[in-house]
């Protein structure tokens, strides 16, 4: 070849290498736009739900309040005045309250207006004045200044959920309640505080006086029996199946079978649930032993599986040194591989209980879905849970009970992210270097 | 447990010995006598044998799925297969060091003293320690360690876990100790010093050695058994091996014309 | 036997055989060379003779630091060990081999400045004996060849008988013609050494036994009839 084709052919090879090298390069980058654009847009769609939940949750964490000077009359309190307990409870408190009102704003208010007044508050300030008589009763007599809670319709309208225009076709207070509501607020009467009582008060017909405590208190229980009944018997059921049992067809079967439980909808195990706990043993309806026990059964293939991916993982050298050693079979799992399991073990049940916490169909079916206004005091007193309080008061018509929903939903979600936190770092913390 | 042994006299004898591992057989027709007292190396090329009769005198094949044992193999005597026989029990006689130093994620006291512990051995806690710290001395690890009994077994050195592996294997006073190719993970001068180990312990143990390495099997032992493709082809004093073996195959592998 | 994975290790073991060989053949010819220059009273082939030795002990040196490296670094086990050992063995038995020749052909100028003797003929005859003994050791070792080497072995007892004959004549010479007493005896020592080169060849014979079977050979080395013996 003449050197001047020789020059041709390399720098043609030159040039065909270069171009290979850029389409290469285009490629990785158009990769990489790809990946980027993915990650953007789920975010976005994360940011739109969380956004969305939060603008309308976050006004649930605050309870308008007004300020009124009330009297503790004795009349109407006590009037034999010998401070029967019973007495005091049973007095018209809601009384003196409108009383009260009446004194501020309406002097001379007749019956239609005492309405109006009535339903600017929420029950919840006569509730709080019989607190206080029943907790010292010298009060009778003097007069205070209570921060009284308002009622939801109150409540709604000057978070600025429904109108404040007079004659505007949504209201939800009349002309005259808006007024006096200018006229508290001139006076810097009323006032937004954190709302205690969404965390400590139960369900109600009353959106104001509606509170997440039961349905927490109930999650609670209902995640401890799960706890109770599914980790024992998962470990256990692990255990056995990686270190014990033969490897045969039966046990093959059984693992198949755990595997697809793990996928089957947790409605169905709401229907197991509904036909064995309640229908033959009788466990009563509506409560966390009966919820804790079908969440349980959700649970259970999860924490077998993780809990035999961690047992596998445990290194054959581990075993053959207790083993040379002469350690049995049972000594060897329980001095040396279970310890080294247990980490990836609870993980696996930190998310199965996450998962739990968030399980609304199969409670719906056992029957948690009804009305319960007392917190529950054990795991066999009926009560609701998390997800379903969510889902009864997004069913409500009441407009005030949509902040409601928003916030409950922000509070189930922080436990969700608190739980699968910790089990990030509790892998994290027990990663081991063999 | 440490009995007198009379040094030369047979203590694992196997006659007849055929090891299957599911279709595949493993050892043919073993006949071999382990004397006590000394150390026996056992040599051949990858996958000729040697490990699966190390495993058989301590029944570690039990672990293995599908392995099936047949002829005798006999400690002291007694028949190591024998139904009668309780493999804990055995395991406590004859300990085994393996090839990648396994201590227990524990401390270094704990991993001495697990032995001791699952079968009892110590009366008091004041026992125990001897123990543990007797058996350390033995290992030639206890210099290096006293001050630190409490740390992780695992964060020794590759030579300091192999010795520490030794301790444990020796602080159930075993009567005999197997060892798979133990220094095959380490330097050289770790290496050094397990041998020198093993050097003392012939005085008190009845070991067993499988090696890759022919200048360690002719370093440490007395005895050296050639086997190939499952079949033993020379056993005898280790001088006579390395200087002037019997059977051709044997010459051909020590001498590196195989392959 | 087969040969070697590491085919390095085969080609160094052959170097060093063929360094043995090499030097056993200089030490053969040297031995029939000094002969010849005692037979034939020829002083320049002595020079060459006397000369040449320095190769030999060369050689010898060569084959020490060879098989010292082989031994450091193949780390030989059972017949190669035997083979390296030997060489060294036999490379230093050669190395005297070579040395008594020169001394032969050293004694052999001297001899050529005096009247020739009667009985010089029979040193020589030793001479060629033990040259054949040499001759037969070398290729035995060359092939590997057993039989040959024991049959060196056994063959020492012939040397040793010769030799003793020839002491004796020489003996006689000397009493018979006192002035062939400087001659005779140079031609004394001449045999003594001659027998000493036939018992090295035996020491080869012992060591390539050693070589081949790991043993040596059995029973006593063959021994002629004792000195004193009187006819």
């Amino acid at each position: 070849m003449t050197e001047m084709a020789e020059i041709t052919v390399a720098a043609r090879t030159a040039e065909t290498v270069a171009a290979r090298l850029n389409r290469r390069y285009a490629a990785e980058r158009r990769f990489r736009i790809l990946g980027l654009a993915s990650i953007l847009i789920s975010a976005g769609f994360l940011v739109l739900l969380l956004g969305t939940v939060i603008a309308k949750g976050w006004t649930g964490f605050l309870q308008t309040q007004i300020a009124i000077e009330v009297a503790f009359d004795p009349q109407v309190i006590d009037p034999d005045g010998n401070r029967a307990p019973e007495v005091l409870d049973s007095a018209d408190y809601p009384a003196l309250v409108r009383d009260a009102l009446a004194a501020r704003l309406a002097p001379d208010a007749d019956r239609g207006a005492r309405r109006d007044l009535s339903a600017m508050v929420s029950t919840m300030g006569a509730e709080q004045m019989r607190r206080m008589v029943a907790a010292d009763p010298a009060v009778i007599g003097g007069r205070a200044t209570l921060w009284l809670p308002a009622s939801d319709k109150l409540d709604m309208v000057y978070k600025g959920q429904a109108p404040r225009e007079l004659g505007t076709a949504g209201n939800v207070l009349n002309d005259r309640q808006l007024g006096w509501m200018a006229e508290l607020e001139k006076a810097g009467q009323i006032r937004k505080a954190f709302n205690v009582q969404f965390f400590t008060g139960g369900d109600s017909r009353a959106p104001e006086q509606a509170g997440i405590w039961g349905a927490v208190v109930g999650s609670f229980f209902s995640l401890v029996v799960t706890l109770a009944v599914s980790f024992p018997l998962g470990v256990a059921t692990a255990v056995y199946l990686e270190e014990f049992a033969a490897k045969n067809r039966w046990t093959d079967l059984i693992e198949v079978n755990i595997n697809n439980l793990a996928a089957v909808p947790s409605v169905v195990f709401g229907l197991l649930g509904l036909a064995v706990f309640l229908n033959v043993f009788h466990l009563p309806r509506s409560s966390p032993v009966a919820g804790g026990l079908v969440l349980a059964l959700i649970c259970l293939p999860t924490i077998i599986i993780a809990g035999r991916a961690a047992l596998k993982a445990v290194p054959p050298s581990i075993r053959q040194a207790a083993a040379g050693l002469g350690a049995s079979p049972l000594q060897i799992v329980a001095h040396h591989v279970l310890p080294l399991a247990m980490p990836g073990m609870l993980t696996g049940t930190i998310l199965g209980m996450a998962r739990a916490l968030g399980e609304t169909a199969p409670l719906l079916m056992i029957g948690m879905v009804a009305f319960i206004v007392d917190i529950p005091k054990s795991p066999l007193d009926p009560s609701a849970v998390l997800p379903v309080q969510i889902y009864l008061w997004a069913g409500s018509s009441e407009r005030a009970f949509v902040e409601k929903t928003s916030a409950a939903i922000m509070v189930l979600l922080l436990f969700l992210v608190v739980m699968n936190m910790a089990a990030i770092m509790l892998r994290k913390k027990f990663e081991r270097r063999w | 447990m440490n009995q007198f042994i009379p040094r030369g006299t047979s203590k694992i004898s196997a006659r007849g010995l055929n090891v299957h591992y599911g279709d595949k057989h493993a050892l043919h027709d073993i006949d071999l006598d382990i004397p006590a007292g000394e150390v026996t190396a056992l040599i051949g090329p990858s996958g000729c044998g040697k490990s699966t009769f190390l495993r058989c005198i301590n029944r570690m094949n039990d672990m293995v799925e599908g392995a099936r044992v047949s002829g005798t193999l006999q400690l002291d005597g007694s028949d190591v297969y024998d139904r009668q026989l309780d493999v804990v029990q055995l395991r406590a006689r004859v300990g085994m060091v393996f090839q990648k130093p396994n201590p227990f994620p524990k401390s270094i006291y704990d991993n001495v003293a697990y032995g001791p512990r699952i079968h009892g051995l110590a009366r008091d806690q004041a026992e125990l320690d001897e123990i543990v710290m007797n058996s350390l001395e033995k290992a030639g690890l206890l210099a290096e360690v006293e001050s630190r009994l409490s740390e992780s077994g695992t964060g020794l050195s590759g030579g300091q876990q192999q010795r520490l592996c030794i301790a444990r294997a020796i602080a159930v006073s075993p009567e005999v100790i197997l060892m798979d190719e133990p220094c095959s993970a380490l330097d050289p001068i770790a290496t050094a010093k397990v041998e020198e180990l093993i050097d003392e312990l012939r005085d008190n143990y009845t070991i067993v050695i499988v090696t890759h390495s022919m200048q360690q099997a002719a370093r440490v032992s007395q005895r050296t058994a050639f086997f190939h493709l499952g079949k033993l082809i020379e056993v005898g004093g280790t001088e006579e091996i390395f200087t002037n073996p019997r059977e051709p195959l044997t010459q051909g592998y020590i001498t590196g014309r195989f392959g | 036997m087969s040969e070697h994975t590491v085919k390095s290790y085969d080609d160094e073991l052959a170097h060093l055989s063929g360094m043995i060989a090499r030097m056993g053949g200089l030490a053969e010819a040297q031995l029939g060379a000094a002969l010849q220059s005692l037979s034939r009273r020829d002083d320049e082939l002595a020079h060459k003779v006397v000369d040449s030795d320095a190769r030999i002990d060369e050689l010898d040196h060569e084959v020490d630091s060879f098989a010292v490296r082989l031994l450091a670094l193949r780390q030989p086990m059972a017949g190669d060990l035997r083979h390296i050992v030997a060489a060294l063995n036999i490379s230093g038995e050669i190395e005297r081999i070579g040395d008594y020749a020169a001394n032969l052909a050293k004694r052999a100028m001297v001899l050529n400045q005096l009247p020739p003797t009667p009985k010089t003929g029979g040193v020589v005859r030793l001479g060629e004996l033990v040259q054949a003994l040499l001759k037969d050791i070398l290729d035995a070792y060359v092939d590997r060849d057993l039989d040959k080497a024991i049959r060196v072995w056994e063959r020492d007892e012939d040397v040793d008988s010769l030799y003793n004959t020839v002491f004796r004549d020489l003996i006689a010479q000397m009493t018979e013609d006192p002035g062939t007493i400087t001659a005779s005896t140079h031609l004394l020592f001449i045999a003594k050494n001659m027998e000493r080169i036939g018992d090295h060849a035996t020491n080869i014979a012992e060591t390539l036994h050693f070589q081949i079977l790991g043993t040596q050979p059995k029973g006593d080395r063959p021994k002629g009839a004792s000195l004193g013996a009187q006819e």
